[in-house]
């Protein structure tokens, strides 16, 4: 076998089709235990054993091939026109072992299309729990196709499914599920049910000669159902919900906490060692007051977003997602929105992008755009670094009632801004757009599984490394234009503005620390910076801000991240690196009134900018893919624009 | 047969615990996709529990896996109780 063969992975949504993804490429596709996690088509590669190698294709999970939402379309596409790029010499169908009838539906259909299929039965273990095991050699006998045994968690069988792959593989031709050509199909609802209700009669008699035994065991049942009746229960449904939501907040605030000082120690020693050691000169200072401070912004929030992705992701893998989708339908459908979509706005809170990605599932046009219209809303991670500068600069180290941490309150206030902000909005855009289309929910329900930390661990570190290296290349070009805007100006000017310093305090010696003080605020008010901040400066003033903030608000422009870096790099030019960031803040006065900077009003106020403000390109960049114009994503940078200024301008003087 | 077609029960007014064998699922543009997920006729449904303040039903399917439907998609699925 000369050329390399292209393998697509099939299959109902939730069957593990990702994990033998992993576990056949080597790489880390997103693994959920909830229906629809995959939304795109990923390509990797898997060797197979020396000079064999086979191009590997994820697809998303769907039930048929007759597609119904946007993520099974790209089956459909693939699968169905053998004329496409991505179309496969063979397939793998992946099918859950413990619900096989159901499984085996696609499975027929893709028979009938006549490609190439291995049948892959996973979760055997659950299979095997539940005492529904099929007779895997009877199942290749009467359907005619290799069958193999796979667990996606632990790989076993995966050595018997790759020597499959390498051996030829004849389209099924001797027979047919069905006689009808199902490309036909594809717009007769009426003739889909005829011919589906056919082929569960033949997936049933061939079962019937398979099936070993079948008893279910009644512990996991009542334990499972236990679970369910606790967490879907009209009370205790709701306050488990909120109270996990309200936990991860005080969670990030307490344990990320100590982590978070150690690693802005560091990064000032780093500072400090780059200025005294390096030879003095613009390089150095360029590293001391621009670089160093610039990605030590970024790095110090690593421990808060791995452990938000951590806990987002056991709530994934456990199956509890589904059940958050059940409770919330009834109650967000009034909103213009769909139980489904929760699950693209809980994903938001880690990253816009993939939330939005995964409204592919939502099958109404109409539920779909709205949940895309306001998943930016959700407070992502990028956020989280402001909104904690913010709270340890201006909200009292306190407790709330005796025992809610009032820094962690402040910040589930910020992110319950968010998701109130999200539902109004949502609601204003169901009464604007108006479609015939009719949503539905019609979803399964996964069975709870523990979350397999090794899994979770590398998925954590795979998206904070995401997130550093990305956020960490922008920061790194921000934080060196930063420095040589703050450090140069007009050269007339500086003088001008140093000389009158001079003659105002004549009896400051150039070695005194006043002097020093003021010749660096001088240094940075007359730089380019200096100059451009003043500029803008009536513009953000109403809200709060002085003309730093509002350097650093341009600057976050593109990407909400870069706000916390730029921050640091603004403060760091002429500084000693004796204190961290926060101290610095606190420190800063208005040098005409005296008053700080930093107040409640101006720290909340900054915050609800954040919350509201669309500042991020490339989510702008998805919502244009995702709806095909640029019609939303500019709807979307206008209103929340608007939100962001208004409700910014409404805090500052609500709390001044 | 006139006498069984109005013994049938839809999915949507059973409560928890109650089940029947599907006999009909009503003409609508959602019919395909509830045959494909298992609700053809002949198949054991149960149901499980409900979400609270009318929301969502789960239903088990003849054994193997739970549904979640909301009340009108129910609605579209008639059951015969009496084969249960
Ligand atoms: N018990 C058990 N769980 C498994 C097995 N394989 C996968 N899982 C779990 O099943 C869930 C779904 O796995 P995925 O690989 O995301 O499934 P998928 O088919 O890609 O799902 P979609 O992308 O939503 O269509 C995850 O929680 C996995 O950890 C298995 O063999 N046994
Ligand atoms: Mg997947």
């Amino acid at each position: 076998m000369g050329e390399k063969r292209n393998i697509a992975l099939a299959g109902n949504p939730n069957t593990g089709k990702s994990s033998l993804f992993n576990l056949l490429t080597g790489l880390n596709q997103h693994v959920g235990n909830f229906p629809g996690v995959t939304v795109d088509k990923r390509t990797g590669e898997c060797r197979l054993g020396p000079g064999h190698a086979a191009g590997v294709l994820d697809l998303p999970g769907t039930y048929s091939i007759f597609p119904r939402s946007a993520d099974e379309r790209i089956v459909w596409e693939v699968l169905g026109n053998a004329a496409h790029p991505d179309h496969p010499q063979l397939v793998v169908v992946a099918a859950d072992a413990s619900n096989l009838e159901r499984n085996l539906l696609l499975f027929t259909q893709l028979h009938d299309l006549g490609l190439p299929l291995i049948l892959a039965l996973t979760m055997p273990d659950m299979a095997l729990e539940r005492g529904s095991m099929v007779d895997v050699q009877a199942l290749s006998f009467h359907l005619g196709v290799p069958v193999v045994v796979v667990n996606g968690r632990t790989g076993e069988g995966l050595d018997d499914l790759k020597s499959l792959l390498m051996s030829d593989i004849p389209a099924p031709r001797a027979f047919r599920f069905c006689v009808t050509d199902l490309l036909t199909l594809a717009d007769q609802p009426e003739a889909q049910i005829r011919d589906t209700e056919w082929r569960y009669s033949r997936i049933r008699e061939i079962l019937r000669k398979c099936q070993v035994r079948k008893d279910s065991n009644q512990d996991t049942a009542s334990l499972r159902s236990r679970l369910d009746r606790f967490f879907v229960h009209p009370v205790w449904g709701y306050l488990v919900f909120v109270g996990l939501l309200m936990l991860i907040f005080q969670l990030i605030f307490r344990f990320a906490e100590y982590p978070m000082e150690w690693i802005e120690g560091a990064f000032l020693a780093l500072s400090r060692l780059a200025a005294d050691y390096l030879p003095a000169g613009v390089f150095t200072d360029l590293l001391s007051e621009g670089v160093i401070p610039g990605i030590g912004g970024v790095v110090i929030f690593i421990p808060q977003i791995a452990l938000l992705f951590f806990i987002l992701s056991i709530l994934e893998e456990s199956g509890y997602m589904a059940r958050v989708v059940f409770i919330m339908d009834k109650l967000v459908r009034p909103f213009g929105l769909n139980g489904k979509s929760v699950v693209p706005l809980v994903s938001s809170v880690a990253c816009a992008i993939p939330g939005i990605m995964s409204t592919r599932t939502i099958p109404s046009w109409k539920d779909r755009l709205i949940t895309i219209l306001v998943a930016p809303l959700m407070s992502c991670s990028a956020r989280l670094p402001v909104f904690m500068l913010m709270i340890r600069l201006v909200v009292p180290d306190g407790n709330l009632w005796g025992f809610f941490d009032l820094r962690g309150a402040v910040l589930f206030a910020m992110y319950a801004l968010g998701v109130i902000s999200a539902i109004a909005v949502a609601w204003v855009f169901g009464k604007i757009i108006r479609t015939g289309e009719q949503g539905f929910l019609l979803m399964e329900l996964p069975a709870y599984q523990l979350p397999r930390l090794r899994y979770v661990f590398l998925h954590v570190r795979e998206k904070a490394g995401v997130f550093v290296t990305d956020a960490g290349k922008v920061i790194l070009a921000i934080s060196i234009v930063l420095w040589v805007l703050a450090s140069y100006g007009p050269p007339g000017q500086m003088n001008r503005a140093l000389e009158s310093m001079k003659q105002a305090h004549p009896e400051w010696s150039p070695d005194s620390p006043e002097y020093k003080e003021a010749l660096a605020a001088v240094r940075l008010e007359h730089s380019f910076i200096g100059i451009i901040g003043r500029g803008i400066e009536p513009v953000i003033q109403p809200l709060g801000y002085d003309w730093k903030i509002g350097i650093a608000l341009i600057t976050s422009f593109a990407a909400r991240e870069v706000f916390v870096g730029s921050m640091a790099t603004i403060y760091s030019v002429g500084e000693d690196f004796e204190e961290g960031l926060v101290e610095r803040l606190r420190d800063e006065r208005y040098p005409d009134s005296g008053q700080p900077v930093y107040t409640l009003a101006s720290g909340l106020s900054l915050m609800v900018f954040y919350v509201y403000a669309m500042q991020c390109m490339s989510t702008l960049a998805i919502v244009r893919r995702e709806t095909r114009s640029w019609k939303w994503p500019l709807v979307q940078l206008l209103y929340m624009g608007v939100l962001a200024y208004a409700g910014a301008w409404i805090t500052f003087v609500t709390f001044s | 047969m006139e006498g069984k077609a109005l013994s049938l029960r839809a999915l949507s007014v059973l409560r928890p615990g109650e089940g029947g064998i599907v006999s009909v699922v009503a003409s609508h543009h959602l019919a395909p996709k509830l045959v494909e997920m298992g609700l053809f006729p002949g198949k054991e449904v149960k149901v499980l529990f409900r979400a609270p303040f009318g929301g969502p039903m789960a239903v088990e399917i003849g054994g193997g896996y739970t549904l979640s439907l909301r009340e009108d998609e129910a609605m579209l699925v008639l059951l015969d109780p009496e084969n249960f």
